[in-house]
């Protein structure tokens, strides 16, 4: 029996679907990072699991009790909001507290394990300082430390690194982990952001339409989408997608045949801009494209490509790569190996290759 | 930012100046007349020099009043004492209902409270006298006319649906998720009243308890018709300095500058938190 589950959820306000039969399993000491557009439902999520809200149908269990309908303070849950959410009216040291306290701890245990906390997250020296007086990631690791503190059975972070510059997320991206571990937290985190999304989580549990469309390693999910809608999701540049249809095994796509493991009918083939190699000379099977525009990207460069009949395809490369091409250069050859075609169902978007698991 | 000519510093002094004599003379001019006699006040033309003296205050503390037709027995610490226990009485109470209606209101959405809301408010809408005479024969038959318990039961007219309307926009202004976290943090939804929704609207408590108690405080007409002379406030109190033998302004004005301190003591002290309300700026943490 898995520690936290979710079973069969499902929230309604008013006639809107927010959540429609969303079912979940996270280990204990496991960090699932709950990951879709916005306005998917996944704060919501977070909120029922709290007892902020309460759903329409389904349940949720944690640690073997059925938790669906207690309130927020009977389920020994600890929640860093968007916003913070901080007292205002309280020092750092008393907000750290607050969950410390409502437990009953004695004073001398709930500042040693105040400092505790506040000196693995870096706050040890603003604990003093009421919070208009903290700067964002002050702010943010507060909430943070306020959630983490009583060592709560479940923890939910709603995408507690959206509101912080990108300096500081980059440095927490690296530290949460370590500190998660600390306290062998079972987490569920909450984001937007794809890359936190596979730094953070041991696995990503995908959210679309009020339901978990995959629930997978972070890898996986990458080369193996279960449908269109989650490869695009993933990946930046994203994934080029073109409408095909395959007939006796392959598909034609730019003037160029492909063999593909694909029932003949409409479809939708992705590739990856990663794996778009492009070059100078022509090569067999390579297409003849125009190249648009070069954006160097950090390490990586994103090119811009053009086949003869307009489409677009997105490409990346080294940037030293990128240097080869000489300035004005515009027509070069672009090639795809069919094993990296993904195909997907030209109606419901599933994956039809690869089939692999 | 521009910077100040020192013409712009010159003329703005004077504005500033004008605005507040403005404002401030009949008030000056009536703790001057406090220390006066009525023949010094009614001289012409009026001066402001004059021999002050302390009768008035004497007068009214010790409850004598010295007419050219002899002595009269006036009231007035008592009307200050029922003014005291009306309007402290009256707003209290409207703190203790008010504070957690104005809650209820704005976190919960409830059958008809939006109505609800705006019938409490609709009780200003109505001229008092409309409602006093009526209201007299009730209370005359279940005995409530002439009771403190009866007026600040009226008065719960003026002061609630002020405390009501105000402290709901603040509660309003709080972001639900602060009270979310507490309640994660493992205290039930009282405590979190208390602690965290009352506190971080208390600038608004503070605003609306000023201005409910100074409505409270010169109500005039409630009084007026409910409660007979032990019951009477300062505002009704001062019918009695138009005596047989002319009106007493020297007297008048010393009542009025003995009745606006218990307003302006509790004003300094709402202050405290009137400004803190301001430097604690939006409270979205």
């Amino acid at each position: 029996m898995s520690y936290l589950v979710l079973e069969s959820l499902t929230k309604r306000f008013g006639r809107e679907t927010v959540l429609e039969d969303a079912s979940l399993a996270v280990e204990q000491g496991e960090t699932v990072v709950v990951f879709g557009p916005s306005g998917c439902g996944k704060t919501v999520l977070l909120r029922l699991i709290a007892g902020i809200h309460e759903p329409d149908a389904g349940a949720i269990r944690i640690d073997d009790r059925t938790v669906t309908h207690l309130a927020p303070e009977d389920r020994n849950v600890g929640m860093a909001f968007q916003n913070f959410a901080l007292y205002p009216h309280m020092s750092a040291f008393d907000n750290i507290a607050s969950p410390l306290r409502a437990r009953g701890l004695t004073a001398a245990e709930v500042t040693r394990r105040v400092e505790e906390v506040a000196t693995l997250l870096k706050i040890e020296h603003v604990l003093g300082h009421l919070p208009r007086a903290l700067s964002n990631g002050q702010k943010q690791r507060t909430s943070l430390a306020r959630s983490l503190a009583p060592g709560p059975a479940v923890l939910l972070l709603d995408d507690p690194l959206r509101n912080v510059d990108a300096k500081l997320r980059y440095e927490m991206r690296l530290e949460l982990p370590r500190v998660l571990k600390a306290f062998n937290a079972t987490v569920l985190y909450v984001t937007q952001d794809y890359k936190e999304a596979m730094a953070l989580g041991h696995r990503v549990a995908v959210l679309m339409g009020g339901r978990f469309v995959q629930v997978d390693q972070p890898a996986r999910l990458y080369t193996r989408p279960v449908s269109r809608d989650v490869a695009r999701l993933f990946g930046d540049p994203t994934i080029n997608l073109y409408e095909a249809h395959a007939e006796s095994g392959a598909i034609e796509l730019f003037d160029t045949q492909f063999a593909v493991p694909a029932p003949s009918g409409p479809c939708v083939v992705g590739i990856r801009p990663e794996h778009v190699e492009v070059g100078m000379e022509q090569r067999p099977g390579a297409i003849p494209v125009e190249l648009d525009a070069v954006t160097p990207l950090n390490v990586r460069a994103v090119l811009l490509l053009k086949t003869r009949d307009g489409q677009e395809i997105l490409a990346t490369c080294w940037e030293d790569e990128a240097a080869r091409f000489p300035r004005g250069h515009r027509a070069v050859w672009a090639t795809l190996r069919p094993d990296d075609l993904m195909l997907f169902d030209a109606a419901s978007g599933a994956r039809l290759a690869p089939r692999t698991h | 930012m521009t910077r100040e000519t020192p013409l712009g510093r010159l003329v703005r002094g004077v504005l500033l100046t004008i605005v507040g004599l403005f404002f401030l003379f009949p008030i000056v001019w009536v703790f001057l007349m406090s220390f006066q006699t009525n023949a010094t006040i009614l001289r012409i033309p009026p001066s402001l020099f004059f021999s002050p003296t302390l009768d008035n205050y004497v007068a009214l503390i010790s409850g004598k009043l010295q007419t050219q037709a002899g002595t009269l027995e006036i009231a007035f610490m008592n009307n200050l004492m029922n003014s005291v226990i009306l309007s402290v009485s009256s707003v209290a109470l409207s703190l203790v209902l008010g504070i957690p209606a104005a809650y209820a209101f704005a976190r919960f959405r409830f059958r008809l409270g939006e109505n609800i809301a705006f019938t409490l408010l609709s009780f200003r809408f109505a001229p008092p006298l409309l409602v006093l005479l009526p209201l007299l024969l009730y209370f005359r038959t279940i005995g409530l006319d002439n009771t403190y318990i009866g007026l600040i039961w009226v008065y719960q007219l003026i002061t609630l649906p002020l405390i009501l309307w105000i402290v709901r926009g603040y509660f309003e202004d709080i972001s639900e998720d602060i009270e979310h976290a507490y309640r994660v943090d493992g205290n039930g939804w009282f405590k979190t009243f208390i602690r965290i929704a009352v506190p971080l609207a208390r600038p608004g408590i503070a605003a609306a308890t000023l201005l409910a108690f100074i409505f409270a405080w010169n109500n005039f007409v409630f009084a007026l018709i409910l409660a007979s002379a032990d019951k009477q406030p300062v505002t009704v109190g001062a019918l009695a300095f138009v005596t047989a033998s002319g009106i007493q302004y020297g007297q008048i004005a010393a009542a009025l500058v003995l009745s606006v301190i218990p307003t302006l003591l509790l004003a300094l002290y709402a202050q405290r938190y009137l400004v803190e309300g301001l430097s604690l700026g939006a409270v979205k943490g």
